[in-house]
């Protein structure tokens, strides 16, 4: 049983978006970079399940969460070597499928792909759909706690009636949404093995096709609801009034 | 909530520990309408305060950063925000257990309980290190760690309570307004502000700010890497944040610190990672805070396995996680000291570059600065005056922080040149230097020949005349070739090139009282007299010393050192009056010197003029032609020999140089460099150096420079000098004679500057101030054989023939006080010199 857990580069979370100087892209140089939170479960899971191989496509820097992730847990890593503004969901999901593929010839294979729900930067919500497409194995999407047995995937998470679970037979896809578990932070014997791992370096089998994108456009910033009550004891009763149309309190 | 009142005495800049402090101090010294912004909110703004590892090891080589550290301390410990945990800095290596040797000495010299140990008794004390990768450790029970945020909190509120401030968060700063040199408003988004003095104390956003008033704020925000690894078993089952003495990993440039469950490892190993204050991140565009900014692990991971082979069962502890990593942003600035006091720009004033260990005592000072016109703690070294033009640019800070920062737990030697963005003043005559062989130290930027190797063959005709040193450490960036220079100069003459003086040009119908007021000695002398004095603050501790010339009725041209030299310049500035003028007149003058036995022949050969004693006086200047060359000579010596600094137009200084090399070599002068004019020359003479023997802390009395007579005309600090003069003083400055320099492994030792002078038996001595005394320069005295060291007695051990000791190295050597005024041990009736 091993897994292939698939990660992308993305700018981390700060209040106010920063643009690169071309919009093509969310600027890190504050922020810096990380994977989404999704991502980061998706890996605990597969670490947890273990055998978990840790798969980009990025540019060179995309190295640095390839490493986080094998601080983590993941035991390889494969980094197929692109530009990721330039590759759009089906191009990604095609790529992901020529490593699955690659991987089964060459004898190994990975028996469940588990990818984050949807990338933090692009937002698209398709890789793994397309994936599973690609590969003709069956996919659920946006759960967050994941268990195999018996050559069986359960796959669980909030549904709109409730908690729901999902059997479905292995090989498959994955999407993980964050909530399920824990992500574990690295320690320090497991960031020095990282650091000593070989990743297997890869080109895109094809050329990207489809839609490109323009630029980006960040939304005018919002107004802020931010209302001052008053400064230490005196907000006291305009607190209590709040908590109360609020339904917090009743009087 | 409080809002941006229109208007305030002080408006101070930062809501960090200086910030904090200096509102406190402020108040607590009586000034009232103070007004603190920040641009972030409270109790934590975003800045380096509060990502900072926040503990504090109080030994450092400068007594001044110590005295602050100690003074920060004292004030931390008076607030409840003191936890002491003990401290070792560990020694990998045998040449970082010499350099923990050298620490010792300063421990003793600024009265720091200190000792050297076993990595036994580390380990006894810190039982998850692993004792087999290091072999000694220094260790000081006093170290620990502060609470700075709370601090903060407690000095702001105090003040707020007082009635005497008024602190608004969430402001920004747009532009400071100056008027006729004044600072006169802070304008922020929340209105403007009229005020008489603004004080910079925002860190690492300094130079912004600092900008907006047109004002250079030398410092560069710089990463420190910092991680957090827990939780650790080892340390949760003990109570509190620190229970462990904290360990500095020396040789690999990183430190380990309890933090409650948690072991952080902080480093200064990684390159230097430096970034540009206006390209720190906004609150809303950082992750975590405008100075905790994105961890690069790359940079990391040498020093993670170097700390992880120092603790591995800490370290890799089951469960213990990496649970934070920061790139925090500090401030560095080229010399590595903060950068405090009153810009150019009157009323506006600076305390930034300041690190947790110094913040309470940076703020009591530049308080006591603002509110008295001195403070308690002398802070001249980090005085923003300090700077030349050179140094204010950014690409300098850059350069030269880009190189110190590997040396933050570097062992760095006292005489260690810098190599980067050298060669910015070069001597009119650098090239004929360059053929010399000399061998360049800075000072102010200026290249300056330290010595000529062209003067090695002069080795073998003195012998061992010249001092050589066995050991390198003593022999580093040191040659014998200086004494040799110095034997020659005082057989013959030696021409030295003085073109780093600070020069400037006072004139006009204020002039007199310009200098006057400045001044200690009487300057209402005839034109054509020199003077030398000292310059004096209003408590009566030294801001310079220096030489006067009265050039004209209204015309008067001070000289004084390169190091110094902006900020006494600065200093004579705030002081001369309106329809007076300063002009800065160090690039287009040089000086060189010529002295020596030989001296007054080699001038006579080359001019016209009666350079007989009784044709040109001592302490007398005049205009005369050298050669074809127009020079200002100056009949003085600051090494004890007749001769004169000729002052010329930089066009002629070449021309001049070579002319009196050439006419020199005939009575056997040769070049020499600043080894003997710094050093040999002045030590044997008993000169004293400010920045050395002379400080704001230190009186005229106790330096034994008094005068029989104080002049009638009013000057800085005359009602301090006279009640100095009145009692007697609490130490005093004393020439000590090394007896015998052989050291327990046979090896003859050379002390340089900064150890514990002690009773025989290496007993402590504590002076009138409580303070222990240490050498304050240390040089060889080639003429007498003997090598040197001044420093500063307690008054009852200040007798000639008293038998002490000094402590180098961690071994005792025996020494004699030699003299014990400013009676010069060579050549005491200054035969010399006439």
């Amino acid at each position: 049983m091993t897994t292939l857990v698939c990660i992308k580069r993305v700018v981390d979370s700060s209040s106010e978006v920063v643009l690169t100087d071309d919009a093509q892209a969310v600027d890190g140089r504050y922020a810096g970079f990380t994977m989404s939170a999704h991502e980061e479960c998706a890996v605990e899971i597969a670490v947890q399940l273990g055998d978990a191989t840790v798969m980009t496509l990025g540019d060179a820097d995309a190295v640095e969460q390839l490493r986080a992730a094998l601080a983590v847990g993941c035991t390889a890593a494969t980094h197929v070597v692109a530009d990721p503004q330039t590759f759009g969901p089906a191009d990604v999901a095609r790529e992901i499928a020529a490593v699955v593929r690659d991987s089964q010839e060459s004898g190994g294979g990975h028996d469940l792909v588990l990818l984050g729900n949807d990338a933090a930067d692009s937002g698209d919500f398709q890789v793994g759909i397309r994936l599973a497409y690609e590969l003709g194995w069956p996919v659920v999407n946006g759960v967050t706690n994941v268990s195999v047995a018996d050559g069986q995937v359960a796959a669980s998470g909030a549904g709109p009636d409730g908690h729901e679970t999902y059997r479905l037979p292995l090989p498959a896809v994955v999407t993980v949404l964050e909530g399920g578990v824990e992500p574990r932070y690295p320690t320090v014997p497991g960031r020095m093995k990282a650091k000593k791992v070989a990743i297997d370096e890869r080109t895109p089998t094809a050329e990207p096709a489809g839609p490109g994108r323009v630029r980006l456009l960040l939304p005018p910033p919002a107004p802020s609801d931010v209302q001052i009550l008053g400064k230490g004891a005196e907000a006291a009763p305009a607190v209590v009034d709040v908590l109360e149309q609020l339904g917090v309190l009743s009087r | 909530m409080a809002t941006v009142p229109a208007s305030a005495k002080v408006v101070v800049i930062g809501a960090g520990i200086v910030g904090n402090s200096l509102v406190h101090h402020l108040a607590r010294l009586g000034w009232r309408d103070l007004v603190q912004i920040d641009k972030g909110p409270l109790p934590n703004p975003g800045g380096s305060t509060g990502h900072a590892s926040n503990f504090i090891f109080p030994v450092d080589h400068s007594r001044e950063i110590t005295d602050l550290t100690l003074d920060s301390m004292r004030q931390y410990k008076e607030m409840g925000v003191f936890t002491e945990s003990g401290g070792f800095e560990i020694a990998r290596t045998e040449e970082r257990m010499e350099e923990l040797r050298r620490r010792m000495s300063s421990a003793k010299a600024w009265g720091i309980e200190a000792e050297l140990v076993e990595p036994a008794f580390v380990k006894e004390k810190v039982p998850f290190i692993e004792e087999d990768q290091f072999i000694g450790a220094f260790w000081t029970p006093s170290v620990g760690v502060v609470d700075s945020l709370r601090a903060g909190t407690i000095m702001r509120d105090g003040a707020v309570e007082s009635g005497a401030l008024t602190t608004v968060p969430n402001v920004e700063v747009l532009g400071l307004d100056v008027e006729d040199g004044r600072i006169r408003r802070v304008r922020t988004d929340q209105g403007d502000i009229e005020t008489e003095y603004v004080v910079i104390a925002c860190g690492v956003w300094s130079p912004k700010i600092g900008d907006m008033a047109g004002v250079s704020i030398p410092l560069t925000p710089a990463v420190h890497q910092m991680i957090s690894v827990g939780p650790c078993p080892q340390l949760s089952e003990r109570e509190g944040e620190i229970s462990f003495p904290i360990v500095r990993d020396m040789d690999t440039f990183c430190y380990e610190r309890q933090h409650g469950a948690d072991m952080e490892v902080g480093s200064y190993a990684h390159r230097a990672i430096l970034h540009e204050p206006e390209e720190i991140p906004s609150i809303e565009q950082a992750k975590l805070s405008p100075t905790e900014m994105p961890f690069t692990s790359d940079d990391f991971d040498p020093q993670l396995e170097q700390a992880y082979e120092l603790m591995p069962e800490l370290l890799g502890a089951e469960g213990a996680e990496m649970r934070y990593a920061i790139n925090g942003l500090l401030s560095l600035t080229c010399d590595g000291s903060p950068i405090l006091g009153e810009s150019h720009v009157a009323g506006l004033w600076t305390a930034s570059a300041v690190w947790i260990k110094e913040g309470p005592g940076v703020g009591r000072a530049v308080a006591e600065w603002m509110v008295n016109g001195h403070s308690e703690i002398d802070v001249s070294h980090s005085d923003i005056a300090r700077f030349h033009p050179h140094q204010l640019r950014r690409e300098h800070t850059r350069l030269r922080t880009t190189e110190s920062f590997i040396k933050t737990y570097g062992i760095v030697h006292p005489a260690e040149q810098y190599e980067s963005d050298r060669d910015q003043r070069l001597a009119p005559m650098h090239e004929s230097q360059q053929k010399l062989g000399a061998v360049f130290f800075e000072t102010g930027g200026w290249e300056r020949p330290h010595w000529y190797e062209s003067n090695a063959g002069l080795l073998e005709q003195y012998g061992d005349a010249v001092m050589p040193r066995e050991h390198e450490w003593d022999a580093r960036w040191w040659s014998p070739i200086i004494n040799a220079e110095h034997l020659r100069m005082r057989e013959a003459a030696g021409v030295i090139d003085l073109s780093a003086f600070e020069v400037f040009d006072i004139e006009g119908p204020g002039a007199l009282d310009a200098v006057q007021v400045t001044c200690v000695a009487q300057c209402d002398v005839p034109v054509g007299k020199v003077i030398y004095t000292p310059v004096l603050d209003p408590k009566g501790g030294f801001k310079s010393d220096l030489t006067v010339m009265r050039l004209g009725d209204d015309h008067f041209r001070v000289v004084t050192g390169a190091a110094h030299g902006p900020a006494d310049r600065q200093w004579f500035a705030a002081h001369v009056p309106a329809g007076t003028t300063l002009t800065n007149r160090t690039d287009d003058v040089v000086t060189i010197g010529l002295w020596g036995p030989r001296a007054r022949d080699i001038l006579a050969s080359l001019t016209s003029a009666d350079v007989s004693d009784a044709g040109f006086g001592f302490l007398t200047c005049r205009e005369i032609a050298v050669g074809d060359v127009t020079v200002l000579a100056s009949r003085i010596s600051y090494v004890g020999e007749l001769g004169w600094e000729l002052y010329v137009a930089a066009d002629d200084a070449a021309g001049l140089w070579d002319t009196l090399l050439d006419a020199g070599a005939a009575y056997g002068a040769v070049p020499v460099g600043i080894g003997v004019y710094g050093t040999t020359g002045r030590i044997e003479k008993g000169y004293r150096a400010f920045g050395y023997e002379l400080d704001a802390e230190r009186s005229i009395v106790e330096a034994g420079m008094q005068r029989p007579k104080v002049k009638a005309a009013d000057f800085v600090g005359k009602e301090a000098y006279l009640a100095q003069r009145e009692s007697s003083p609490a130490a005093v400055l004393c020439t000590l004679v090394v007896d015998d320099h052989t050291s327990a492994s046979g090896v003859k030792r050379y002390m340089l500057g900064g150890e514990p002078v002690l009773t025989r038996d290496g007993g402590t001595l504590t002076d009138g101030h409580g303070h222990h005394p240490y050498v304050t320069t240390a040089g060889s005295a080639p003429s007498l054989g003997k090598h040197l060291l001044l420093a500063y007695l307690p008054p009852a051990e200040a007798v000639i023939g008293n038998e002490l000791a000094v402590s180098y190295m961690e071994e005792l050597y025996p020494v004699t006080v030699g003299s014990v005024d400013a009676t010069a041990l060579l050549d005491p009736s200054n035969e010399r010199i006439r």
